[in-house]
């Protein structure tokens, strides 16, 4: 049995994993859908297939993530979401169209598919928006100035591009022929964007708050962690490069925007999560504050340590048969 | 003008209602496809797969909205409703947690194998998928049933400083309503399900499908709900029974008894008036009420007067169990005539099939009737005797939920509308589908890959 000081690391952690595994996975999907074309219905259809498969656990991560806030910090989990009911809402009721559009367009008769195509593409905008201004707001430590809700519009810029790099490294991934030359292309784009994004939601972080700023440049810490956004920088810039080379050579080493998306990710994210660390809702709660009873939290954790590498391995299972190029989407 | 706490309500109402219907789908039209699935393994009879296609397109759509729905009932928790999680957390959080492992990441990670893995994989291992979608599904209403239960008839824990803090995890997850809840429940499923395909089932045979598909699934379901439907009748006796012991103020809100009385009438109907703590209109059988629940002509029924301010609304409990009650006989009297029509003439007389395309939801219907019953009649508790409602509200301004109410409530009402037409659409297309396509023959062993390319 751990303490409770333990148990708040452990959970913080579980947690950060289920959002880092939830911002990459439906990162990608949500991407996909920004990306959907209205006009072109059967590469739609593939953009859809690709995603199929996979969409529904994606989105379970989320409900993990935000499941384990709920669990393990309760009161943190009540001030962030209320702080936060009005875009939380949005991203609810995007969530809620794109979820539902993905059925009803495969179903619905052919006049209603196209409207079900814009129901699937504004429901993941919205979403990825949502989800961008929250983090925005969240980074401010939820005040409420003009320059607060500025930065989290730039947030949310920011994180839908980051969804669409990632969205768009998946379908060069899985896809052929004119539907990859396009992802490719705007995979080169998206990757600049993601970078300035990612860039000054870094930089802001850095100015705005004293005790990050000397989290970051205090030796010893330091020679550890200067060298992450400089691999993180180094992969973008080795993303474009073989971007590059993809458009010239879509066969070989297609799956590699995707994997350097991916490490993207997890190092931001690492930044992110590092930065705020032990502080669970800025400037007013840090994990050991707010982390629920021991008892609660070593009964799930017993679980949880036998049912998270299971998740794990299925979900890599899944992956293995949906693995390669996608192929027509067909319900059986 | 609505207060935060009532505008609250009725969007956790609202959206729980929502959820509630598919799941409720969901959960047993699993069950169905594995049937359908492993029946076809069996015997190679191609018609097999016919149902096993036409009902996972619509298991599909039905699961997609409830997992959409339940996205949003995570986050209320915390949004609406921060004193429930600030007080009882410790104990639901860890309910709700082994959910979302134990149940979501599987039917969510297996389903996708289910649908679209059926040439990606061996047929075996197809058939294994679909089996771990039910038992996830399953496993899923296993923890929020005890969540739910456990919010009846709380057990296993102790407060300290005005926090519940468990002592007794087997106590707090198999507390006394709970296996009486989870079986009225799944069988609840069952019958949503089983009438849900007679009738789409009958809609089709009227619409003029000469298939073998509708005719064998209308069969199959028929029988389910035949064994089901009195089944649920036992169960939800025992069930009341429990009530009765746990939360008397319930049973006694159930049954209109404003005073405590002995040898209580069975009311069939009646108008509860709350201001004059009495009944208008009653129509009873005698001594019938303390008959069923205490298993004596005479026996003793608790009043609402033993429980003033601490019992829920009386009209909705009161009319909600008789529309379950009511929907649950119609549902046994239908089966079983249908059947014996069935076993007869082997085949329904229209009037009795567009009878069953009426009663396609009565599921849906009767779920949510017995949902507003236990819910309600928790009234004006959140967890019996430890929570009230009114203290477990956000204190968010009313304008913010006023503004997401009217937001969900619009897209329920037109996804509501979507999904019912959707599926009668694709009833209607199956009509026009030939059974089997010109090529393809019956084929006798199915335990290989190549059975595959046919369907």
């Amino acid at each position: 049995m751990f303490d409770q000081h333990t148990l708040a690391i452990i959970f913080v952690s579980l947690m950060g994993l289920a959002t880092l595994m939830y911002a990459i996975l439906d990162g990608y999907d949500l991407g996909v859908g920004i990306l959907l074309p209205l006009n072109d219905e059967q590469s739609a259809d593939t953009m859809i297939a690709s995603i199929g498969p996979f969409w529904d656990a994606n989105e379970t991560w989320l409900v993990l993530a935000i499941g384990l806030l709920l669990i393990a910090f309760p009161t943190a989990h009540s001030i962030v979401l209320q702080a936060l009911y009005i875009p939380c809402t949005l991203m609810l009721i995007g969530l809620i169209m794109r979820g539902v559009a993905f059925d009803f367009r495969a179903k619905a008769i052919v006049a209603h598919k196209r409207r079900w195509d814009s129901v699937f593409k504004t429901g993941s905008l919205l979403a990825s928006l949502a989800q961008g201004y929250m983090l925005g707001l969240y980074v401010m430590g939820f005040t409420n100035t003009l320059e607060a809700h500025g930065f989290a519009l730039l947030s949310a810029i920011g994180v839908s591009a980051a969804y669409t790099f990632i969205g768009s490294a998946w379908l060069v991934m899985k896809t052929e022929g004119t539907l990859q030359q396009r992802a490719i292309t705007v995979c080169q784009s998206t990757v600049i964007i993601t970078f300035i994004g990612i860039f000054t939601v870094s930089l802001v972080n850095l100015l705005l708050s004293p005790d990050i700023y000397q989290k970051w440049f205090a030796l010893p810490y330091a020679l550890i962690l200067i060298p992450i956004p400089l691999i993180c920088a180094s992969f973008f810039i080795l993303c474009w490069f073989v971007l590059k080379r993809l458009a010239k050579q879509p066969k070989v080493g297609a799956s590699l925007p995707f994997f350097f998306a991916l490490l993207i990710f997890s190092l931001s994210f690492f930044g992110l999560a590092f930065s705020f660390f032990p502080e669970i809702v800025p400037g007013q709660l840090t994990i050991w504050q707010a982390v629920a009873a021991p008892e609660s939290l070593n009964f799930l954790l017993w679980g949880a340590l036998i049912v998270v590498p299971t998740i794990l391995a299925y979900t890599a299972f899944s992956y293995r048969v949906f693995w390669g190029k996608v192929d027509e989407l067909r319900y059986y | 003008m609505l207060d935060t706490l009532m505008l609250s309500r009725i969007q956790f109402a609202a959206n729980i209602s929502f959820h509630i219907l598919f799941p409720t789908i969901t959960i047993a039209l699993c069950w169905f496809l594995v049937f359908f699935k492993v029946r076809f393994d069996m015997t190679g009879n191609p018609v097999w797969m016919r149902a096993y296609r036409f009902w996972v397109k619509i298991f599909a759509l039905s699961f997609a909205l409830g997992v959409v729905s339940g996205i949003t009932m995570s986050f209320q928790f915390g949004t609406n409703w921060p004193g429930f999680m600030e007080k009882v957390g410790n104990i639901a959080g860890p309910l709700l947690g082994y959910e979302v492992l134990t149940a979501f990441f599987l039917e969510a990670t297996f389903l996708g194998i289910m649908l679209f893995g059926i040439k990606r994989v061996p047929p075996k291992v197809h058939t294994l998928a679909c089996l771990i979608v039910a038992l996830g599904t399953t496993l899923s209403a296993f923890w929020i049933l005890s969540l739910n239960s456990w919010l009846q008839t709380p057990t296993g824990f102790e407060m300290r400083d005005g926090v519940a803090f468990p002592t007794d995890w087997f106590a707090i997850i198999f507390n006394p309503s709970f296996p009486y809840r989870l079986a009225h429940m799944l069988l609840a499923s069952g019958l949503t399900a089983s009438f849900l395909i007679i009738g789409i089932s009958c809609y089709r045979l009227l619409k003029g499908d000469d298939k073998q598909a509708p005719k064998l699934t209308l069969k199959v379901a028929l029988i389910v709900a035949a064994v089901l439907a009195p089944l649920q009748a036992f169960v939800g006796d025992l069930h009341g029974l429990n009530t009765l012991e746990h939360q008397p103020q319930k049973i006694a809100a159930m049954e209109g008894v404003w005073h405590t009385e002995k040898g209580a009438p069975l009311l069939l109907f009646a108008i509860p008036d709350e201001e004059q703590r009495t009944n208008h209109f009653e129509i009873g059988i005698p001594n019938l009420a303390s008959l069923i629940l205490t298993h004596e002509m005479e026996g003793e029924i608790k009043g609402l007067n033993e429980f003033i301010g601490e019992h829920p609304p009386v009209k909705p409990v009161f009319f909600g169990f008789r529309i379950m009650v009511g929907l649950g006989l119609l549902m046994i009297a239908a089966s079983w005539f249908g059947l014996y029509q069935l076993k007869r003439r082997n085949k329904l007389p229209p009037w009795l099939m567009r009878g069953f395309v009426l009663l396609t939801f009565s599921g849906w219907l009767a779920t949510l009737a017995g949902w507003y019953v236990t819910e309600i009649g928790r009234q004006p508790y959140l967890v019996s005797g430890v929570l009230k409602v009114s203290d477990a509200a956000t204190q968010i301004a009313p304008g913010n939920v006023g503004f997401s109410l009217i937001l969900y409530l619009s897209v329920y009402v037109i996804l509501l509308a979507a999904y019912l037409h959707t599926v009668f659409l694709m009833a209607r297309r199956a009509v026009e589908i030939e059974e089997f396509e010109p090529n393809q023959q019956p084929v006798k062993s199915s335990l290989t890959h190549g059975e595959n390319a046919y369907v």
